[in-house]
């Protein structure tokens, strides 16, 4: 990708909503909300505006958590049922060009790194089949632009054949590439801004990361590469999550207006204290976490909302029947974790170490199913590629 | 409005058919959101129903032996597999071609929705992917809007009914598209079946008053607390609008025969 359309980039597409609304003032509407708007809000509840989404987000709203609860659950078991899907992600590589500050596979950390070879990402995919996950996020660092490209064309070309679906995690990629990838049966794409905040490039000083309207702009890419799901959150920790979320909540209420074929994901990755040496600045605690969640649910009753093995058992069995629709069980975070497990190479630690089968016997005691399998294979697959 | 014509095709007796089978239940069930497979297949017992819809993005059609499929296959339901997920028509006839692989059967319900929140069908699509499936021999139920011209252009494509949506799907807002409905339900010679957006057995009862041929309602059983209670409340809804329809309900009035009429000066005197 050259510099030049990365330049145009920055007034483009979602950048030019973005630069509409100041950082500071988002802070202070969402300090200011009082009582009678969150009760004015939670009464339009399922389908509402980025700037309802303040209030939800904002401390009067903690004097609702209860109320805002049942709302949720209530939009979720419409629109969803009583369902829950899995997902694995599948760890390809921890090698990673970049130095973000609370990252385990930053280039700073001395450790091992890892590429998977075709033979070492089929033994993963093994032990995935066999503890019956039929969604897989394939995930790297992001290593160097032209081999890493070509790198995720031919793993995805390895997995493909073995799930129903095959989304990714993995560094931002220019809509070409999107487009091709999407024609092999890519269904899916999480890319997290990480912070939509002022203090961007202090969490991200080096690397292509560093380019923080590159990333801004990468759903607005995914999206016209016709990509079917674009996963979008904020690293919980780094910033006031408040004010981080109505950015998100922007970009979502965007992203459907523009690409209304794709659906919108959310993840909610939170940082504990002192993971690799790096205390989180504005720590999220469990309440505020669920306030979130119900916040996204009440705003967009169509949103998938994911809930990864960062959060323990006991948090996720409360959390999940809330208002949750995703969730992820039985992960490895290492490259080659599944078939060989060795904590030294994981990018973050496991907290919920339940099996999909102890997850969906769990999910169970809610009235929920576990959903393994929620795609067909060949929906979408350019018929010219591997048949 | 009532339907106030008898199908031809259907015969005297009060039996649904639709392309090559004949059906004796009017509810038909879809099988998603519900909390346990067990619970799906006790709620498509009590609902009596035989047809039920499963879609091709939730069951693997390489085994034989899949969950979801054990639990629907019951003795007397049809398996009605849906193309849901496909969002053109290349797609949904790929999709029901699969199906009818793994699952020994040429029915489809079709449907082709580009949009994943509404989940709202896409008509030029449809239109292709009914021809389509329709020539290769396919008994093609096509998921549509209420859109009355639309269902003559499927009757022609070779549709074996059509299944307009009474709202949108798993809003459990009943008949939001009633007016359009009435006018499909006069003008097709194919069995209309109402999809979508039925929420209350009261709903189900009004569009079988209405006569509709069946309805189709999978949210408002699998998301009620008690679905198994909820697909018999259904069961006896759908029926109970039959029965009202087949007997033929006296004409609604807007105004109360006055006990004293006002013209009856006219006849003083007499």
């Amino acid at each position: 990708m050259n510099q030049t359309n990365r330049e145009t980039n920055r007034l483009q597409g979602f950048a030019e909503v973005f630069a509409r609304y100041d950082w500071q003032e988002t802070q202070r509407r969402i300090q200011d909300t009082t009582p009678a708007e969150v009760e004015r809000v939670l009464q339009r509840a399922g389908s509402l505006s980025p700037l309802d989404f303040l209030a939800l987000v904002s401390p009067a709203a903690q004097g609702y958590l209860e109320e805002m609860a049942r709302i949720s659950q209530a939009l979720t078991r419409r629109r969803f049922g009583k369902t829950v899907q899995l997902y694995a992600p599948l760890y390809l590589s921890n090698e990673c060009l970049n130095s973000c500050l609370y990252c385990g596979f930053s280039r700073e950390i001395q450790r091992p790194r890892v590429r998977l070879t075709q033979e070492q990402t089929l033994a993963e995919v093994a032990v995935l089949k066999e503890l019956g996950i039929e969604h897989v996020l394939l995930v790297t660092g992001d290593f160097s632009h032209q081999a890493g490209n070509q790198y995720l064309n031919q793993a995805l070309e390895w997995v493909r054949p073995h799930f129903a679906q095959v989304s990714m995690e993995v560094q931002p990629l220019a809509q070409a590439e999107y487009q091709a990838l999407a024609d092999r049966g890519l269904h899916g794409v999480m890319v997290y801004q990480e912070t939509y905040g002022p203090n961007y490039t202090q969490f991200h000083p080096k690397g292509s990361k560093k380019d923080f309207f590159w990333r801004l702009g990468t759903p607005d890419r995914l999206g016209a590469a016709g990509v079917h799901k674009i996963g979008l959150g904020v690293l919980l920790g780094l910033e006031d999550w408040r004010t981080d979320s109505f950015f998100v909540a922007l970009q979502v209420a965007y992203l459907e207006k523009h690409y209304w074929r794709s659906r919108i994901s959310i993840s909610f990755p939170r940082l504990r204290p002192a993971e690799v040496g790096f205390s989180p600045p504005h720590p999220v605690c469990d309440s505020a976490l669920v306030q979130l969640v119900l916040a996204y649910r009440i705003f967009n009753e169509n949103l998938e909302l994911s809930l990864s093995t960062r959060e323990s058992a006991r948090l996720r069995d409360a959390l999940v029947p809330l208002g949750i629709t995703s969730l992820s069980a039985g992960s490895k975070t290492e490259p080659g974790g599944y078939a060989n497990p060795k904590a030294a190479l994981e990018q973050f630690e496991i907290n919920d170490g339940r099996s999909p089968k102890e997850m969906a016997l769990a999910l169970a005691q809610s009235g929920l199913d576990l959903i393994v399998r929620d795609w067909d294979p060949h929906f979408g697959l350019d018929p010219n590629f591997g048949t | 409005m009532n339907r106030d014509h008898t199908n031809p095709e259907q015969g005297t007796s009060d039996l649904l058919k639709i392309g090559d089978r004949i059906f004796t239940s009017r509810l038909f069930l879809g099988t998603g959101k519900f909390s346990s497979l067990e619970l799906m297949g006790q709620a498509i017992a009590a609902s009596q129903s035989q047809l039920v819809t499963l879609a091709l993005r939730r069951f693997d059609p390489n085994n034989p032996q899949d969950k979801m499929v054990a639990q629907v296959a019951q003795p007397g339901v049809s398996l009605l597999p849906n193309t849901s997920g496909a969002r053109n028509a290349k797609e949904a006839v790929l999709a029901a071609k699969l199906a009818q692989a793994a699952l020994e059967t040429h029915w489809v319900k079709l449907e082709i929705h580009p949009d994943p929140r509404y989940l709202l069908p896409d008509h030029q699509e449809t239109l292709k992917a009914t021809e389509e499936l329709a020539k290769l021999g396919f008994v093609v139920l096509p998921y549509v809007n209420a859109d009355p011209v639309f269902c003559k252009a499927l009757e022609e494509a070779g549709a074996a009914a059509v299944m307009p949506l009474a709202a949108p799907i798993g809003s459990n807002r009943g008949l939001t598209s009633r007016a359009m409905l009435e006018i499909i339900l006069k003008e097709s010679r194919l069995p209309v079946v109402i999809d979508a957006g039925l929420g209350v057995p009261s709903h189900a009862a009004e569009a079988m008053e209405m006569g509709a041929d069946a309805v189709l309602v999978n949210t408002a059983i699998a998301v009620a607390q008690n679905p198994v209670q909820m697909a018999l409340a259904f069961r006896l809804a759908v029926e109970a609008g039959r029965l009202a329809y087949l007997a033929k309900a006296g004409a609604v009035s807007w105004n109360a025969q006055a006990s004293s009429p006002l013209t009856a000066f006219l006849s003083e005197g007499d």
